[in-house]
């Protein structure tokens, strides 16, 4: 057998688990949110998380951040993508909200993040540097690499996020280099929680996950906008015929995810040590997490997830050599009760 | 009178693959007037406001004289005030009748002159049965309660041309009934109306202008109590002659084939386009 386990260990297993479940959450939360918007499997998910981390860390150690040419290069060409779609039109109309979005949006935003960005820089400021730019790449990439083809089948949608991931992985690095980083905690010391001693970081992540899982309802349920998102959803011609059009919900829906993804990379930069291509395998927890809840629930995604990050935790201290294929093997008895449980899901939807 | 022209389409086309649905149709829809297509299945009805609602790529000429903009894109003609209820509905079904309604006046949100409360008040006094019901998901909804929803759904964008598809399919002929006079008082609150139906004798009965569509053509056009009258249109289309059986609903032939239509729509979904080709083909053999 293994390691023994004790109370104190398990309270340690218990507390990491829930603050990777936690991020795996939001991440889990995001693909389901994609998913049934554009049904786009979102691969590049975890791209998001990396990228926040890797730039975070860069602009701590006073490096010239490698997002930003990134940003402004795509930028660039879903500008250009935009102009020529308006010229087949024949009209000029929706060309300045693309130049804003597209152009001078990143532009700014490199700017500040290549030269506004000094050693005396609060840690806020960088991270909401950090955020925004991920968060402005998030439309671009569905304007670039999704919109063209939103029309097409899910395994359509399936290859190109494929692409798409490796693209950003490769992009990746090139721009920030391999080797792994850690961002500075964001509050130092720890407390104690029924005897235990707890880490103020790992609060700071459950209360963060909570929070945004919190603004994200609201959004869903009480805006026009989170409403449309939902009703793109349900019926994607209706929300066409009522003039929430599928490149709109897209967009939105993409900046989502990046706002999603940036905010998991804040969070757990202090936790885990990031690579270039780290991001693969936290978004791929957060889809067995969402697999749990058939892509298409987010309460059962949720508990999915956070079952995720516990299974990690106890597999890591048992067999940590095996901990990655406990977790995949998760997918395989979960889609088998999927597949027998839920024989006609596709019909129910209309 | 001035009549100001809504929308017109010359030589227009639509073609799935290598089959032409619509060849050379031209029509005219004038504000103020209730403008109805009737013809059989297959025909090219729906695949006609499909392709005026920019759904599906067509050659020849589709023109808005009163909005250009219009003609460029789904998104457009909806701001312009030309809305769709398609036959399949699309109600977005988990949500409160409340929140689709709601989605309806989604075109108009950063439209200062617009008041969604103001509107979802107006559509409340035309169908009071949505206001009972505004808590509860569209999917609860009888067939007349979600064509009703459909109808408010599009008013809430404050339409001036409204394109109704088939709005009494799979309805009992009493609710069809309160449908088409609801459809009558939105004339008299200034919105037009190109109505497409299955029962043509209430359609010609309730409409101005007619047009009647054959194989993805036009083959009569005219004032609607003449081209009620017309030989052709009341042997085939109201059914005088060879009705079995008066005290049946009318256009009795017509019924196994919007049954079989609704079969078919409901089993594809709302995802394809590529219903009215098959109906189409089908339908064209039964006609001739």
């Amino acid at each position: 057998m293994g390691p023994i386990m004790d109370l104190t260990i398990f309270g340690f297993l218990v507390q990491d688990g829930l603050t990777t479940g936690a991020v795996y959450i939001l991440l889990a939360v995001s693909l389901v949110m994609v998913f049934t918007v554009t049904r786009i499997v979102l691969v590049p998910q975890g791209e998001f998380v990396a990228f926040a981390t890797l730039t975070l860390a860069g602009l701590e150690r006073g490096d010239a951040p490698g997002l930003a040419w990134l940003l402004v290069a795509a930028g660039v060409l879903a500008f250009v993508m935009d102009l020529s779609a308006a010229r087949r039109r024949g009209s000029r109309r929706g060309i300045a909200a693309a130049a804003v979005l597209f152009l001078a949006v990143p532009a700014v935003l490199a700017a500040v993040a290549l030269y506004g960005i000094g050693a005396s820089t609060p840690l806020a400021a960088k991270i909401a540097v950090t955020c925004a730019m991920v968060v402005a790449l998030g439309p671009i990439l569905y304007r670039v690499a999704f919109q063209p083809m939103a029309a097409a089948s899910p395994l359509y949608l399936l290859i190109a996020a494929i692409a798409l991931h490796f693209v950003l992985v490769g992009a990746g690095l090139y721009l920030f280099g391999p080797e792994g980083v850690r961002t500075s905690p964001l509050l130092d010391g720890s407390t104690e929680v029924l005897s235990m001693p707890v880490s103020v970081q790992t609060l700071l992540i459950l209360a963060a996950s909570l929070g945004l899982n919190l603004a994200l309802f609201a959004f869903f349920g009480f805006t026009l906008q989170g409403k449309a998102l939902r009703a793109t959803a349900v019926n994607r011609r209706g929300a066409e015929l009522v003039g929430v059009s599928a490149d709109y919900a897209g967009q939105l829906t993409f900046a989502l995810a990046a706002a999603i993804g940036a905010l998991s990379g804040v969070l757990i930069g202090p936790v885990t040590t990031i690579y270039y291509d780290s991001g693969f395998l936290l978004g791929l927890k957060g889809f067995v997490g969402a697999i749990i809840g058939g892509l298409a629930a987010y309460p059962a995604a949720a508990v999915g997830a956070l079952l995720v990050g516990l299974l990690e935790a106890f597999s890591s201290f048992w067999a940590s050599a095996y901990k990655e294929v406990i977790v995949f093997t998760l997918i395989v008895p979960v889609l088998l009760w999927r597949s027998l449980a839920h024989v006609a899901v596709e019909e129910d939807h209309d | 009178m001035v009549e100001v022209v809504l929308a017109r389409t010359e030589a227009l086309r639509v073609c799935y693959g290598r089959v032409a649905a619509l060849h050379d149709v031209s029509v005219t829809i004038r504000e103020g007037q209730i403008v109805t297509v009737v013809g059989a299945n297959g025909a090219g009805k729906t695949t006609l406001l499909c392709a005026l609602m920019g759904l599906l790529p067509h050659t020849g000429r589709i023109e808005f004289p009163q909005w250009p903009t219009a003609a460029l894109t789904v998104g457009e003609r909806i701001r312009a005030g030309v809305c769709l209820v398609p036959e399949t509905r699309d109600l977005f079904g988990t949500m409160p009748v409340e929140d689709n309604l709601r989605l309806g006046g989604f075109s108009r949100r950063r439209d200062k002159a617009y008041s969604a409360s103001r509107t979802l008040e107006e559509v409340y006094t035309l169908f009071p049965r949505l206001k009972e019901r505004r808590r509860q998901s569209a999917n609860t909804l009888s067939g007349g309660e979600r064509q009703m929803l459909a109808l408010g759904r599009a008013l809430m964008a404050k339409p001036k041309l409204l394109m109704l598809d088939e709005p009494s399919l799979g309805l009992a002929p009493l609710v069809t009934k309160e449908i088409i006079a609801a459809i009558a008082g939105l004339r008299d609150r200034n919105v037009s109306i190109l109505l497409i139906e299955q029962n043509a004798r209430a359609a010609l009965a309730v409409a101005d202008y007619a047009y009647v569509m054959e194989t993805g053509t036009v083959t009569l056009e005219g004032p609607a109590d003449a081209v009620a009258r017309d030989q052709r249109v009341v042997e085939s289309y109201l059914g005088a002659r060879r009705r079995e059986d008066p005290a049946v609903a009318p256009a009795p032939q017509d019924r196994p084939a919007a049954e079989e239509r609704t079969a078919t729509t409901s089993s594809i979904g709302d995802r394809r386009f590529a219903a009215p080709v098959r109906q189409g083909r089908a339908g064209q053999g039964s006609v001739a």
